[in-house]
């Protein structure tokens, strides 16, 4: 019985439902592709980027998460820090799906990013654009694919040895290797603060690729932030309820939904002042991000901004709602699933610009989005990537046997 | 019989800690300690209610949020409808955007500084206030519990034995 306790297996109900999740996902991808008769099945292709991104986010945003927790020596995570190992289990696989999405773009099967068509950087086509040609150095295909490949390195290795040390501790603890994890997360994070905005600019911002904005990086970044908090405090409460974890307590719940609640007011404050300082100098080549949006999706672009400020602000200022899993649980899915729309509203808009295509045969209709294809994508992609992440959960003790930290953690009281 | 009021000092937190479970445990009451520093963990085992400052902050917040959005409306608006970068101010809510930022500094000024005064008035130790602390080592090192036999069913003597099988640094007591 302890055996089962310290051990997380996977309920059998979990995974069936995994499992529907990630056929109705398939049924989607398959039925969207052959519905989608916009010009190289645009939307198709932005909704896979979207879905790729937004769940490769969570993986490096759990990494990021860990690395702050040994860099800043914080005791009271010791006992969730394998919460945060399973969730960036999926990394390999979620860079997988961006990088398929990009290679795609490259071999000219996706128009997703403009920049990709030689003919707009040549100055002898009628397509010629200064304006792009002018960023070609930076996005010149040699060096934006020599990014991807710096990134990939540096995330998997991180990862893996991460990992490696996070379960060799376990058998083997000594101070060494603490200080060494210490250390090594101190490095991860100077890499993570640049590629976390390159990468951005690099498979998101280039979408938009006459606009530009300094704070972009941040907004995704903080983006990527708080839903990794979400689904880690809504996994912590989920295994709670099934009785693992007995040594965490109100405290450590309380204290993930202070970082909802944090984060999502760090997202909120970006986004409304990349927003309010375009909106008020008013010039040609920064309003064209929000000229797009103001023009086919005004009502949704509002809409998640204040669903993702005002739902987290209202309902998780007070103490007792942070303390209650269940009121955290259902305020945490609801702003998962509308900062799943914020990034929709970052990619789609630059490539489809509110006009699908959408039918079969000769019943070709002209809509602005396809509710079946895109919620079908997004179960898809959760239900693949909770059975990764939980598979990850089962394959280690739930709670590090060795932490240096872990009577801290266990005793932690706010 | 003459009230007794028992101002036991302590020289740890620890001990303060220990000493206040101990005697609680017994059914004595505690009402109130001086302490140089919030000691974590003590409200609960002397019965204090959870602070409802949080309550005013938001209240004082939600004033200054009104306050400056009447402010924003009056001054850039309905007075003397301004034109800033060509944007004129016919209407607030077609500029809200960049009323926004004075919103939200002062929604906090007036949230910080409501709670700042509203805490200082309620422990009475705003500027010029006696001090009540009975004795002016509490705001060194020492800690002090105030106990009286008016809030106990129990004898001075009782109280005192009690009182004295903690871990004492010194006692007094008083009438009052």
């Amino acid at each position: 019985m302890a055996h089962a306790k310290t051990h997380f297996e996977i309920p059998a109900k979990t995974k069936t439902w995994s499992t529907i999740f990630m056929v109705l996902g398939l049924i989607a991808a398959v039925g969207g592709w052959f519905f989608d008769k916009t010009d190289h099945h645009q939307y198709w292709w932005a909704n896979l980027l979207i879905c790729g991104f937004f769940f490769f986010a969570l993986s490096i945003g759990a990494m990021f998460f860990y690395a702050v927790q040994y860099a800043a020596e914080v005791a009271w995570t010791a006992q969730l820090k394998r919460i945060f190992e399973a969730m960036w289990s999926y990394l390999p696989i979620g860079l997988g799906v961006v990088f398929v999405v990009l290679l795609a773009g490259q071999l000219h099967m996706n128009h997703l990013y403009h920049w990709m068509d030689p003919e707009v950087v040549d100055p002898n086509s009628t397509s010629y654009d200064k304006l792009i040609a002018n960023k070609m150095p930076f996005l010149s295909s040699w060096f934006f694919w020599l990014r991807f490949v710096i990134y990939a390195v540096v995330f998997i290795v991180f990862s893996r040895l991460f990992r490696k040390w996070s379960l060799l501790e376990d058998t083997a603890p000594s101070l060494e290797l603490h200080l060494k994890q210490y250390k090594r997360s101190a490095l991860f994070l100077v890499f993570f603060a640049v590629f976390s905005s390159t990468i951005a600019w690099d498979w998101l911002m280039s979408i938009d690729v006459h606009w530009f904005s300094t704070m972009y990086g941040w907004y995704i970044f903080s983006g990527m932030w708080v839903t990794t908090m979400i689904f880690a405090t809504l996994l912590l409460i989920w295994l709670k309820k099934q009785g693992y974890m007995p040594g965490v307590n109100a405290s450590h719940i309380h204290d993930m939904g202070k970082w909802v609640f944090a984060v999502s007011m760090l997202w909120s404050y970006l986004w409304f002042c990349q927003y309010m300082l375009i909106w008020y100098s008013n010039i040609p080549e920064e309003v064209t991000y929000f000229k797009e949006r103001y023009d086919h999706y005004m009502i949704g672009m509002w809409a998640i901004f204040f669903c993702n400020f005002a739902i987290p602000f209202y309902t998780l200022t007070s103490r007792d709602a942070k303390r209650n899993p269940k009121y955290l649980t259902r305020v945490g899915i609801i702003i998962f699933i509308t900062h799943f729309l914020d990034l929709y509203m970052a990619v789609v808009p630059g490539t489809v610009h509110g006009h699908l295509q959408w039918g079969l045969g000769e019943h070709v209709a002209h809509i602005t989005f396809a509710w079946w294809f895109e919620i079908g994508m997004f179960l898809g992609f959760l239900g693949l990537f909770v059975s990764v992440v939980l598979k990850a959960l089962s394959k280690a003790p739930l709670v590090p046997v060795n932490h240096p930290y872990l009577n801290e953690s266990e005793n932690h009281h706010i | 019989m003459a009230n007794k009021v028992f101002h036991v000092m302590y020289d740890d937190d620890q001990t303060l800690l220990d000493a206040a479970r101990a005697l609680v445990a017994q059914g004595i009451r505690v009402k109130e300690v001086f302490s140089p520093f919030p000691v974590h963990g003590l409200d609960p085992i002397i019965g204090v209610k959870r602070t409802r400052l949080a309550i005013c902050s938001f209240m004082y917040a939600c004033t200054g949020t009104a306050l400056s959005i009447l402010g924003t409306w009056y001054f850039m608006v309905s007075d003397w409808d301004w034109n800033i970068g060509g944007k004129p101010n016919f209407t607030w809510i077609e500029n809200a955007p960049a009323f926004v930022p004075v919103m939200f500094e002062f929604s906090v000024f007036c949230g910080a500084h409501g709670m700042v005064l509203t805490y200082l008035l309620r422990n009475g130790t705003l500027p010029g206030m006696p001090a009540e602390n009975p004795d002016p080592r509490t705001t060194d090192d020492k800690f002090v519990m105030e106990i009286t036999t008016e809030d106990n069913h129990m004898s001075a003597q009782d109280l005192e034995a009690k009182i004295r099988a903690t871990n004492v640094f010194e006692l007094s007591i008083k009438d009052y």
